[in-house]
């Protein structure tokens, strides 16, 4: 992990327990094979251990608990389903999904510090990278001695990648890299970056670009109100030059940098529904607790309408995301179905956010509650990797076979 | 080094707990089970770390149906090499205890431990019990234990104090809290537990003659009274007046 000595860490440890249970309506564990339980437990407590006791200072004073990279990375929480030649975890898709879901039962921001990690640096690498760059890479990424980011969005261009314009030029042995990226998550902090850019052809091609090398820099983006305990930067590349061993050989256009967010989309169908279960847990347990007219506020017609249909919509969560890990574990879940889910599941988890909240009256708005951190994280998460609307575009272009982007 | 961890398992902490059949049976609908933390936080944790430092290796045993490989997976995800289930009902200690002295009785372990107590039934029995099948010294309750060569020295809470113990191998230890802390297994141990052997044997024909005949549940009338935590003397009064603790 890069450090330029400026980052501030001043947060506290706070002594409540975090009293989460989880709540299977359906026995959707039964679906689960041992291993994914005790990927999923083994999450659970870890979380407890060292997210939940740092998670609302962190995120109230908008510090990314950079020490988190090196548990992830022990947990193995970085690219856990990659094979374990590369120093990964080579389990299967549904064991990636239960992780995901966990780490974002914790925060939204954690999840993206190992989404984007597994996902989305170390995953290219992995699909359309070299023998020789995976070998270089990915051991040093799986166990947090290298972080990684992921460069798309551009300032000018975020629905809408295939209109990017930073681009490389050929120069012999090397390629001349500029352009800048937007909104790219652990970008001040990580040692290399997948950059996609433009040939001289036109053609989208994706780049390695590491730490140091001159006219590349990473400024931090201050000021979000959202996905606070995770760091966000620019890339912004000025002549920079980059070997053309560090270009991803394996892949040219658009195809490239969308399989990778295909891989990352599917990690948050799941991963939202933590963050709705901790909404739910929570709402439940002090709906029981908290006391009005005489009696505890979940035995009112209202509070149970709200209890009653977060559960439902957590359950169909939930059989919507393993039957997509069912698709994924044999190569089936397509980029239409790996939309749907993220789109209904990311919804489904904001709308139990903003219900909670009400349950949990003017409580619901203080730190003391997990809710409105996790509300505000789900903007985030309802635009990133494609925003609730593209998503819901690309599944009627799925159902007509027609185009309404443009 | 050869260490055998006897690993039982228990509802999750936070699981309702019903009874069935006449209040004779624990109503296993609905609950989750997890590893005894005794078992897994501090006896193999600690079983673990032993043999990291002085070289060995550790088995974990458990006796009971073939539903209990999920907890014995995880044992192997967080370390031990292998681990036996001993194929019965875990019906009694003196059952559990027979079973797991007769497996062991022909591999020369150098320690077994157990966990203080389990946290449902809390007889804190098998080890003692395993400690007299096998002829061995028990230590019950250790909260530490360090090891130089062949010879122990442990930790035992005792009333107003700590007791030192020291004694050579081959013995039987129950370990309590601060014998070692929790290890959350990774992804690798998961997925290294699926190559380790996890051994079936069947049981010995052992007599078990006694059985519940009622489980009670305490009564559930006990409200939680919230105090002010400036209102002293108020604490004092309902403990006096109502608890009568004081
Ligand atoms: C905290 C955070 C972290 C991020 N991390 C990364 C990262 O690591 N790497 C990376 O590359 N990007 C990252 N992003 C960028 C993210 O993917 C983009 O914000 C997202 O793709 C949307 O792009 P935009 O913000 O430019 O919005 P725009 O594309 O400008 O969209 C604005 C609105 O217009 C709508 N819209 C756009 N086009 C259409 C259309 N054709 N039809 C109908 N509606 C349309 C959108 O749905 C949206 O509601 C991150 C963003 C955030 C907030």
């Amino acid at each position: 992990m890069y450090d330029n000595g400026t980052h501030v860490y001043t947060v506290e440890k706070s002594v409540k327990t975090d009293l989460f249970e989880s709540h299977d309506h359906y026995n959707v564990d039964e679906l689960l094979s041992d291993d994914h339980k005790l990927a999923r437990d083994a999450v659970r407590d870890w979380v407890k251990a060292e997210v939940s006791p740092i998670i609302e200072d962190a995120s109230e004073k908008a510090q990314c608990p950079l020490h988190l990279f090196k548990g992830l990375a022990e947990i193995g929480a970085f690219g856990p389903s990659l094979p374990e030649k590369y120093g990964c975890g080579g389990m299967d898709e549904i064991a990636y999904g239960v992780i995901m879901q966990e780490l974002e039962r914790g925060d939204s921001g954690i999840r993206s510090m190992a989404s984007v990690q597994g996902s989305l640096a170390m995953y290219p690498i992995y699909r359309f990278g070299s023998e020789e760059q995976k070998m270089k890479w990915l051991p040093k990424m799986a166990s947090g001695e290298i972080i990684g980011c992921f460069g798309l969005t551009e300032p000018d261009h975020g629905s809408n990648p295939a209109g990017m314009t930073t681009n490389i030029k050929d120069d012999g042995d090397s390629v001349i890299l500029n352009g800048a990226k937007m909104w790219i998550t652990n970008s001040p902090v990580a040692d290399m970056a997948i950059v996609w850019a433009k040939n001289e052809e036109g053609r989208i091609k994706g780049v390695i670009v590491e730490r140091g090398m001159k006219g590349f820099t990473t400024p931090e983006i201050h000021g979000k109100l959202s996905l606070r305990a995770s760091i966000t930067g620019e890339l912004v590349f000025e002549d920079v030059r980059v070997p053309k061993a560090n270009i991803l050989p394996n892949v040219e256009g658009l195809k490239g940098p969308l399989s990778c967010l295909s891989k990352a989309r599917y990690g948050i169908a799941w991963g939202a529904i933590g963050a709705a279960m901790d909404c739910y847990d929570s709402a439940l347990r002090y709906s029981m607790q908290r006391e009005q007219f005489g009696r505890p506020i979940a035995g009112f017609q209202l509070t149970q309408k709200k209890l009653a249909e977060m559960i439902t919509e957590i359950t169909k969560a939930q059989l919507l995301a393993w039957r997509l890990g069912s698709l994924a574990n044999v190569g089936k879940a397509t980029p239409a179905q790996i939309s749907m889910a993220k789109r209904n599941n990311v919804n489904m988890a904001l709308e139990i956010a903003r219900e909670a909240r009400q349950i949990h009256g003017g409580m619901g708005i203080t730190s003391e509650y997990p809710i409105m951190r996790h509300m505000m994280n789900l903007e985030t998460v309802l635009t990133y990797e494609g925003t609730h609307d593209i998503h819901l575009l690309i599944t009627g272009m799925e159902v007509t076979g027609l185009n309404a982007f443009k | 080094m050869k260490i055998l961890v006897c690993v039982s398992k228990t509802p999750e902490t936070t699981a309702n707990i019903n009874f069935t059949n006449n209040n004779t049976e624990f109503d296993t609908n609905g609950v989750s089970f997890i590893m005894n933390p005794y078992d897994e936080w501090y006896a193999l944790v600690r079983a673990l770390e032993l043999t990291e430092a002085n070289g060995g290796s550790v088995t974990i045993v458990n006796v009971g149906p073939s539903i209990n490989d999920a907890v014995i997976k995880k044992g192997l995800a967080i370390g031990a090499k292998d681990a036996v289930r001993i194929d019965a009902e875990p019906t009694s200690a003196l059952f559990v205890a027979k079973q797991i002295a007769a497996y062991a009785k022909s591999e020369a372990y150098d320690i077994i431990f157990t966990g203080k107590e389990s946290i449902d039934y809390n007889g804190s029995l098998v080890g003692g019990m395993i400690a007299e099948l096998l002829d061995l010294p028990y230590i019950s309750y250790a909260s530490s234990m360090e090891l130089a060569g062949s010879t122990a020295t442990l930790q035992r809470e005792i009333e107003g104090g700590t007791e030192v113990v020291q004694l050579d191998t081959p013995f039987v230890v129950s370990a309590a809290k601060g014998m070692a802390e929790q290890r959350i297994p990774n992804m690798r141990g998961i997925m290294m537990a699926k190559k380790k052997p996890l051994n079936v044997a069947t049981a010995e024909a052992a007599q078990s003659n006694e059985k519940v005949v009622e489980f009670k549940e305490v009564p559930k009338d006990r409200a939680i009274k919230m105090i002010n935590p400036e209102d002293m003397a108020e604490l004092v009064r309902l403990l006096h007046e109502e608890a009568k603790a004081i």
